[in-house]
């Protein structure tokens, strides 16, 4: 508990601290409670989990204090507002670029530094999944938008391709990869991981659509549809990941081979449990698709071919999500212990219920996210489009 | 000629423990079979009233006594004050350790104090042939604490290889100083540094004394490839010993590098940067890799004292004062939680039983947690994870010699660090994911508790207000004598 709290408010601290030391503080004090969580409470293959996780994110990260330090010397300040405003070389943005690529690609994390995450997700107790997934994963995804974006633009936009292309094997092979896994939640978290690309392509698309339309009046879709992305795949993976803990905490496997047609003995976690994955295929209504929609429209002004590969998520992520659905949750019984299940309790009804309460809100009505996004978007997209030479 | 009676007043402190130093061994000789906690006590009071006597006599601007050779600065105060500490700390932890094994005589504790006091006269030393007076003092005492223990085999052949390899190097630091007399016709670290400003031509003899020099202090801190002494002396020697070798000689040796490199051959820092980057280098491959083979927790330590040793030349290689306050920093952090570190195996070390294998540390969070959250601390702070001191102490590091422009110093030294990170990991997956190895409770008194918690805490405290330290080191490197 005392673990969860402390990590709760580091995580708090990342995303408020505007003076980079601070930042690099909560960043890597954040592991800590993580790895103390997976490590003593997780799985069978707990302790090779955490030493992956901590030992992977602790290796990103280290460039990530070089460059910043770097940019205290540049600027003399240790303030994050004050790193946008400088003024850097090419060679040297370039160097930045890939330190805080580094940093923040593994913690997204992005293909192809991403084999920590089904690790460290499969072995970490169900609260620790789902903080992982909820919201560990978004610092990543925050860093490219407090970081990359402003302070090293073109480098960001000369390099924009390796992003892009990384957010777009994410997005397919990721895909693929789901499609071929046995445990649940091994399955889920490579979901996330394609859910992610999204996010990174979101981020990325800009320079592509400035580019090719001369402004930025696209971009900003690209932008808030990433940071929509962001909130409503922290809703439904942990949403996810709290429906595979239920079933956990009954039968005590992830195998889906061990379920079958649970709908019969649980038809309301089975009712949670299909919405959210019908949230995680990007089904209009549910949040899961505001995001993703933004992100592809955006790209379609970049790129036809970016929007065609980000679109075949909708094929893909549907294909593992309704499979997975398929073989656990409908269907007939598949055996005497499944018969026996339980529904749910009313601890874990309000926690999935309140869940799923947001994600209809997202996905009907997120106006009032996305308006409140608009002011600091643009403020970011002046940064992005300003050469820093 | 004339002689000028220096002013005694600023070498007081040292006067103090030179003085208590003979009565402790004059007392312990009489008085120890009636009573055997007189020596100990003794001995703390002397380290308490050499403190606050240095605290006393603390003044901003230096004082420069004995015709130049002794020297009362900030940065002297503040070391100075830090040995005390940590000695105390070290005979606080060893007394039960060395009760147990027979061990507990007064030589310890007066061999302790007259290192001390050759380590307070490195520390305070303004002229090369006080350094080394003050260095041999040091290690002759540390040469004869680590055969301590006669009828052990390990401990002998360790204090043989230190005493040896320590001889040739102190041969090495002696011919290096000859050489730099021979070339600048000065021994005051003053008088040398002026010489090498007001020259520009820089002759090789000088060049090549500064080489000797760079080994010697290389040896004496424990750098590759001078460091096969460190991981012999740290195992072979009994805890308390290495826990005392491994804390405050380092920060006297920093001092040595400090006032030799940077202050008297500052000048010179082109031609000693070179080395230094070496240094750094391989200390910080070596230290790291090696450690992660370790099964012995101390030559585990050892190896990590020589990659925490690569980063501490960092901080001298920029230069700068803002790196030399960032060596300071480091090198207390370091002596901090070097004891907390051997602090802890002092601690699970029982009367027949060494807790020399990472194994002892199985389970420990099932079998004691407040003291396995400790070891966290000192773990996760080595390791140089925030928000512990040591995160601090690395960045300050880092940042000093970044600023100087060895960006790529930095980065493989970082990156070094993360490989570092696993076997620190590795203790802290065998206390809290590992069932339990030994199920006995941990005994140990009242006060030793109270400082190892007082001492793990400190690191955290630290981690989250390093203002004032760093502070203090700052003032102290800033001033130019």
């Amino acid at each position: 508990m005392a673990a969860f709290l402390i990590m709760e408010g580091l995580m708090n601290g990342v995303f408020c601290a505007l003076d980079a030391v601070l930042f690099y503080v909560f960043w890597e004090g954040m592991l800590i409670p993580m790895f103390l969580i997976i490590g003593i409470w997780g799985g069978p293959r707990r302790i090779y989990a955490a030493i992956k996780f901590f030992l992977y994110t602790f290796l990103g990260s280290v460039l990530l204090l070089v460059a910043i330090i770097y940019l205290y010397n540049q600027t003399s300040s240790f303030s994050i507002l004050d790193f946008h405003m400088a003024k850097i070389g090419m060679t040297a943005q370039t160097l930045i670029f890939f330190a805080f690529l580094l940093a923040f690609a593994v913690k997204v994390p992005m293909w192809p530094v991403h084999t920590w995450l089904p690790d460290a997700h499969v072995e970490a107790p169900t609260g620790g999944s789902v903080i992982l997934a909820a919201i560990m994963l978004k610092m990543g995804t925050y860093g490219f938008a407090r970081f990359i974006l402003p302070i090293v633009p073109d480098a960001s936009a000369h390099l924009d391709w390796l992003v892009i292309g990384m957010s777009l094997i994410a997005i397919v092979y990721i895909a693929f990869v789901a499609l071929a896994q046995t445990d649940m939640k091994k399955l889920i978290a490579y979901s996330s991981i394609a859910h992610m690309g999204f996010v990174t392509l979101g981020f990325f698309i800009v320079f592509a659509i400035f580019r090719a339309t001369g402004n930025t009046h696209g971009a900003g879709l690209g932008v808030e549809g990433a940071l929509v992305q962001m909130v409503s795949h922290g809703f439904i993976s942990g949403a996810l990941f709290l429906c595979v803990g239920v079933m956990y905490d009954r039968m005590h496997s992830r195998n889906i081979y061990d379920y079958g047609g649970i709908a019969n003995t649980m038809p309301v976690f089975a009712s949670f449990m299909v919405l959210f994955a019908m949230a995680n295929t990007g089904l209009p209504g549910t949040s899961g698709f505001v995001g993703e929609f933004m992100v592809i429209l955006a790209s379609f002004q970049a790129n036809f071919w970016y929007a065609f590969l980000a679109a075949t998520t909708l094929i893909l992520g549907a294909a593992y999500t309704l499979w997975l659905v398929k073989r656990v949750v409908f269907g007939e019984i598949g055996n005497e212990r499944v018969a026996a299940l339980q529904d749910l309790n009313t601890r874990e009804f309000v926690i999935l219920g309140s869940l799923a309460v947001l994600v209809l809100l997202l996905g009907i009505w997120p106006a009032p996210l996305v308006d409140v996004m608009h002011a600091s978007v643009n403020h970011l997209l002046e940064h992005v489009v300003t050469s820093k030479l | 000629m004339n002689f000028v009676m220096p002013t005694f007043l600023p070498a007081l402190p040292e006067i103090f423990v030179l003085t208590m130093a003979c009565l402790v061994l004059v007392v312990d000789l009489f008085k120890s079979e009636n009573n055997p906690f007189i020596t100990y006590h003794l001995s703390l009071v002397t380290l308490l009233g050499a403190a606050i006597l240095t605290v006393t006599l603390h003044q901003a601007d230096p004082v420069i006594t004995f015709s130049g050779s002794f020297i009362n600065d900030s940065m002297a105060d503040l070391l100075k004050v830090f040995i005390y500490l940590v000695t105390a700390v070290v005979f606080l932890y060893s007394r039960d350790y060395l009760i147990q094994r027979n061990l507990f005589k007064g030589e310890f504790l007066i061999l302790g104090l007259f290192a001390v006091l050759g380590m307070m006269i490195m520390v305070s030393a303004y002229n090369m042939v006080t350094v080394y007076l003050g260095l041999e003092l040091m290690s002759l005492s540390l040469y004869a604490l680590v055969a301590m223990h006669r009828d052990s085999g390990v401990a002998s052949e360790a204090a043989m290889k230190y005493f040896i390899l320590g001889a040739v190097a102190s041969g090495f630091l002696l011919y290096g100083m000859s050489l730099i007399y021979g070339a600048t016709g000065q021994l005051g670290i003053a008088e040398i540094a002026s010489y090498i400003n007001a020259n520009a031509g820089h002759d090789l003899i000088l060049v090549l004394g500064v080489s000797f020099v760079v080994v010697a202090l290389a040896f004496k801190l424990g750098a590759v490839p001078f460091h096969m002494w460190i991981p012999d002396v740290y195992h072979g020697a009994p805890t308390s010993i290495t826990l005392f070798i491994g804390s405050a000689p380092k920060i006297a040796a920093l001092a040595m590098v400090m006032r030799l490199l940077s202050d008297g051959l500052g000048g010179l820092h082109g031609e000693w940067e070179g080395m230094l980057i070496v240094l750094t280098i391989l200390s910080v491959t070596l230290g790291n890799v090696v450690a992660i083979a370790q099964k012995n927790i101390k030559r585990m330590l050892a190896y990590s004292t020589i990659a925490h040793v690569g980063f501490l030349f960092m901080g001298i290689l920029a230069g700068t004062p803002a790196g030399n306050a960032g060596a300071m920093f480091y090198i207390i952090v370091y002596a901090i939680m070097a004891l907390g570190g051997f602090g802890m195996i002092l601690l699970l070390s029982r009367a027949g039983f060494e807790s020399d294998n990472i194994e002892d540390f199985k389970g420990l969070a099932k079998r004691s947690p407040w003291f396995a959250f400790m070891m966290l601390i000192v773990m996760f702070s080595m390791a140089g994870v925030p928000p512990t001191v040591g995160f601090y102490a690395k960045l300050s590091v880092l940042s000093a010699v970044i600023n100087a422009g060895y960006v790529w110093v930095a980065a493989y030294a970082v990156l070094f660090s993360v490989i570092g990170a696993f076997y620190y990991l590795r203790i802290i997956k065998f206390m809290y994911f590992d069932d339990e190895g030994d199920s006995t409770p941990i005994e140990s008194s009242l006060d030793v508790r109270a400082v190892m918690s007082a001492n793990a805490l400190a690191i955290l405290l630290l981690g989250i207000f390093p203002g004032t330290l760093m502070g203090m080191c700052a003032a102290a490197a800033s001033i130019t004598h």
